[in-house]
């Protein structure tokens, strides 16, 4: 996972670069659960562009982060979110509460640096 | 051109976590036989690592123990038949609810059944208490037109 944290903005950028199932869930889960316990940050933006793989286990990751992540107040959205990856996240009903959002959206200079 | 053809796999291996990979991956392998669009093969691979992720953590618990799985083709279908030796399914209708899961100390989402019900075409459980879970699930591949078209041209 590579882990870009912007101060000015207290954005905390996560992004994903293997599969996601049940097995690699638990390394990416104590990684994110520590960034965000360090940062406390005001939004957490998870970078979906290398992930080509996901099944059910990445709600249950998702939506874990983001109970902690709101616990402190934070927001989150989800970023490069493939056909495919999107399909399961659209069953599970998560999108209402973590969006995906397009990269210009949140795209500030700094943030366009850190991807 | 022969576009009809029957064909077969069968695969053993531990209930170990960092195999849920290699199953999904190689059926997906057998399954490009078909010619599936890459939609297809992508509601195939994730609905295998559904049912392979379920024969670890509820089928075994955990511990070890050999995860089976028999895979057949026909002309335009797959038919993917996942089972364990593990502890069963005392409920299945219950397992088979959305977001019910038995295991929510493991931040597990409960989507396994529904996801694998909406990416086949057909779900079948059997389940016997202190014996095993078998998974069979099916999914139609459509022919693929350009088969007929290189028919034309030769």
């Amino acid at each position: 996972m590579k882990v870009d944290y912007i101060k000015e903005d207290k954005l905390l950028v996560l992004k994903i670069t293997e599969e996601i199932d049940h097995h690699s869930c638990e390394k990416i889960k104590k990684r994110s659960d520590y960034e965000i316990e360090v940062h406390i940050p005001k939004k957490v933006i998870f970078d979906f562009s290398n992930v080509n793989f996901m099944d059910s286990s990445g709600i249950g990751m998702i939506i874990g982060r983001y109970k902690l992540t709101s616990m402190f107040g934070g927001k989150m959205s989800l970023i490069n979110v493939k056909p495919a990856i999107k399909k399961v996240f659209e069953m599970s009903g998560i999108l209402k509460l973590i969006p995906i959002e397009e990269t210009e959206q949140i795209g500030g200079t700094e943030f366009e640096k850190c991807i | 051109m022969k576009n009809v053809y029957e064909n077969e796999m069968k695969l053993e291996f531990s209930s170990k976590s960092n195999n849920e990979s290699f199953a999904r991956i190689t059926v997906a392998a057998f399954a490009t036989q078909l010619d599936p669009t890459v939609e297809e093969l992508a509601d195939i691979k994730t609905a295998v690592s559904e049912a392979v992720t379920n024969c670890i953590i509820h089928g075994y618990e955990d511990k070890e123990g050999i995860i089976k799985i028999e895979c057949r083709l026909f002309a335009n279908s797959i038919e993917i038949e996942i089972s364990d030796n593990g502890k069963g399914i005392e409920d299945i209708e219950k397992a088979r609810q959305a977001l019910y899961t038995s295991k929510s100390d493991l931040e597990r989402s409960g989507m396994g059944f529904t996801i694998m019900e909406s990416f086949m075409d057909e779900v079948k459980v059997e389940s016997v208490v202190g014996i095993g879970t078998k998974v069979t699930m099916k999914k139609m591949i459509k022919v693929n037109n350009e088969i007929e078209v290189n028919e034309v041209k030769l």
